[in-house]
């Protein structure tokens, strides 16, 4: 057992909190905005390879772990960059895995996203990445296909999240069968896995915020940080945070074993959950909670400068939401872990 | 970061689940909510023989600490009588670090044994969450001290050989630096126990001390040094040894008696939609305050104190618990009011048992507002608000 991160995480994290502190940030978030693409910051990412690092070695691209890409996208989520990376990089793995992904998905040249539910006559719907993305991979049936075009029309939403419809008319078919399934699903908890981390990410800032703002903000001749009502809202979150840190971190530890073959089991009576497909939703209902919790207190603490426009905390706020539950409603991703719980049935389990 | 227990590690939890299964029986449980003193000698020397003591107590041994986790966690999840043992083994952790030999002959080598328990003396009537102002006094008189005052909820105090006493040895300095620990033999001349019945099956106690009178080989610590003695305790008690994991009994027999009970709705609970989403919702939370638990243990095992990850990991776990209890109580209906021993009771009287223990746990060592302070001032640096 080890919970601290490996020497090369290490250098991974620095190296990002870094990258996004700089080309990133609440400035570039907002000025993103309602749209949710800051195509400078992408072009940069680009620089460092970020794009094609989960892509196994084999295949042309970094050969990173998911282990190592959620610190990566922790640091995304902290400084709430705009930019389609967790979407990019799981739809990038799941090409290479049922083909070959070429080298300007690999490069991040084309941007390339995941269609996260199944498409409704013909078209793949409120495409989370779908106003950025060239190519949309969709599961269709049991058929896996490629998008490939125009990136569509923006839906102007809550979280400011690059949106659209994409038709799937021309998609050409990548793989099909039980196979293709499985290998969709597997992404899903992939994404659910690294969009756990974003939210980690955000939670970390939110926390920050509400805290820095609670020390300097005086009333009542006294910081407003010195009161217990105001502690006590903040002190409930380094629970969560770190709660959703650490299942996160499980996921996709989980996640990583089962590509080397490794299955897991899903046991609630033993509280024994080392099977990925579960993990990755629990990790995700954890840090859905974390982040829309501690956004929703910090912004509280900020009083109604929290409401304004001019303060970050409204950014993170509508941003977490969005993350939290663009794939599904959470009550519907607890009753799809029940099903695996009930049965103990360890659905996905395996690469 | 993995998440896999090493080869030791997993062989000694199987050696606890063994013995758990061997020993742990219907009579052991019924027996510890028939007479409310969740300890239970026969079961503790039974552990200390079967050798799964030996990494039982905080910061002693060279057993890899992670078995101490993995101890309590495990007896916490079968629901084992366990409360004594962690109050003892938390006892024999503080005597190990500022102990002296005689303490450590005396007392510790007796509690490896499994056939002696400590309980715990910081609560008095007037001075629960605010400590540093108890009244118990100790007198100096020549070798001896003499100690007069009244506890409170010294739980297993009729059960055990002997109190961790927190005493006021100066009046006249600044509270928390007029305290002195003691440890102290409960058959000694003045100890009176008197029981303190509670709202669910666990007995607590009072205890009174009238001229006690004690040599000073029995204090621990230095004189007036007894905060300092208190933050170990309450560094290796908050968040490791059990504690945070009261809701997998709890979803164990939701599940169980769920499948069975037939919903007013049509088929059985356990098809019920909300239902299966609070136990999901469950099942995420004693996973991350297992989790949350086994950081702080990871910190004590890589040489730390994790006093505020242990704070962390009870507030989370506990407030994640009585919400799950409110769930299931509510979703049982009239029969989830009914207790154990009673036909119809929802999943055998398990779901009341609950519901009225689940209360305390946000209470006994250190409320969640105490907790919530310590979080507020010592991690996240707020100003004190008192």
């Amino acid at each position: 057992m080890d919970l601290d991160l490996t020497e090369d995480q290490e250098a991974i994290r620095e190296v990002f909190a870094g990258f996004f502190s700089y080309e990133t940030g609440p400035e570039r978030a907002r000025a993103a905005e309602p749209h949710g693409f800051d195509t400078r910051a992408w072009l940069r990412l680009m620089q460092t390879g970020a794009p094609g690092m989960g892509v196994a070695e084999s295949s042309g691209g970094g050969g990173a772990t998911l282990a190592d890409l959620t610190v990566v996208v922790e640091e995304a989520g902290a400084h709430i960059a705009a930019l389609p990376l967790v979407d990019h990089m799981v739809a990038a793995r799941l090409l290479a895995t049922v083909g070959t992904c070429d080298a300007d998905v690999l490069a991040g040249a084309t941007i390339i996203g995941l269609a996260l539910r199944p498409p409704v006559d013909g078209v793949a719907r409120t495409v989370p990445t779908g106003a950025v993305a060239r190519q949309v991979v969709a599961l269709d049936g049991d058929a896996l296909v490629l998008i490939d075009g125009d990136p569509g029309d923006h839906l102007e939403n809550h979280g400011c999240l690059p949106l659209a419809h994409r038709p799937l008319a021309g998609a050409t078919v990548l793989a099909k069968g039980p196979d293709a399934v499985d290998a969709y699903r597997r992404a899903l908890d992939e994404w659910r896995a690294l969009t756990a981390s974003t939210l980690v990410g955000m939670t970390r800032t939110a926390l920050d915020l509400g805290v820095d703002y609670a020390k300097e903000r005086q009333q009542f001749g006294r910081p407003i940080g010195s009161f217990q009502a105001i502690q006590h809202l903040l002190a409930d979150l380094p629970g969560l945070l770190e709660g959703a840190r650490l299942i996160t971190a499980k996921a996709a530890w989980a996640g990583d074993r089962a590509v080397a073959g490794q299955t897991g089991v899903a046991d609630m009576g033993d509280n024994e959950i080392t099977d990925f497909a579960a993990l990755a939703c629990m990790a995700l209902v954890s840090a859905g909670e974390a982040a829309t919790t501690s956004t929703d207190r910090s912004l509280h603490v900020h009083g109604g400068y929290g409401f304004s426009e001019e303060y970050d905390i409204q950014l993170y706020f509508r941003r977490a939401r969005a993350l939290a539950m663009v794939l599904d409603d959470p009550a519907r991703e607890c009753r799809r872990l029940a099903d695996m719980l009930i049965t103990g049935q360890a659905t996905g389990a395996t690469a | 970061m993995d998440f896999s227990l090493s080869p030791s590690a997993v062989d000694f939890r199987a050696e606890v689940k063994a013995f758990i299964a061997e020993h742990l029986t219907a009579e052991v449980v019924d027996q510890m909510h028939a007479t409310g003193t969740f300890n239970d000698k026969a079961f503790n020397a039974a552990l200390a023989d079967a050798g799964l003591l030996a990494g039982a107590v905080p910061g002693y041994g060279d057993r890899d600490p992670i078995e101490l986790y993995i101890l309590f966690n495990e007896l916490e999840k079968a629901g084992a009588p366990y409360d004594g043992l962690a109050v003892t083994m938390l006892v024999a952790g503080v005597v190990n670090a500022v102990g002296t030999d005689f303490h450590r002959t005396r007392v510790l080598e007796n509690l490896l044994t499994g056939r002696l328990n400590c309980c715990l003396g910081y609560s008095e009537p007037d001075h629960g969450s605010d400590v540093a102002s108890i009244t118990t006094k100790a007198v100096r008189d020549g070798d001896e001290w003499v100690i007069t005052g009244q506890k409170m909820w010294t739980t297993m105090a009729h059960v055990s050989d002997w109190v961790f006493l927190l005493t006021r040895t100066n009046p006249d300095v600044p509270r928390h630096k007029g305290l002195t620990m003691f440890l102290i033999p409960m058959d000694t001349p003045g100890i009176e126990v008197q029981p303190v019945p509670t709202m669910a099956t666990e007995r607590t106690n009072a205890t009174f001390y009238d001229e006690v009178r004690v040599g000073d080989e029995w204090r621990l610590g230095e004189v007036d040094g007894g905060w300092a003695v208190m933050g170990v305790a309450l560094a290796f008690e908050r968040g490791v040894m059990g504690g945070t994991n009261p809701a997998v009994p709890l979803l164990r027999h939701v599940r169980d008696w769920a499948d069975r009970a037939p919903s007013p709705d049509g088929g059985t609970m356990l098809q019920d939609p909300l239902l299966r989403e609070r136990l999901a919702r469950t099942a995420i939370g004693n996973q991350v305050s297992q989790l949350l638990t086994l950081r702080a243990a990871w910190i004590a095992a890589t040489g730390g104190l994790p006093g505020l990850e242990g704070s962390m990991a009870k507030l989370y776990a506990t407030g994640r618990y009585q919400q799950a209890v409110g769930w299931f109580q509510e979703m049982a209906g009239a029969e989830g009011l009914l207790s154990f021993g009673v036909d119809d009771a929802a999943a055998d009287g398990w779901i009341d048992y609950d519901a009225r223990h689940a209360p305390v746990t946000t209470i006994y060592g250190g409320t969640t507002e105490i907790n919530r302070n310590n979080v507020a001032e010592r991690h996240l640096g707020l100003p004190r608000n008192r």
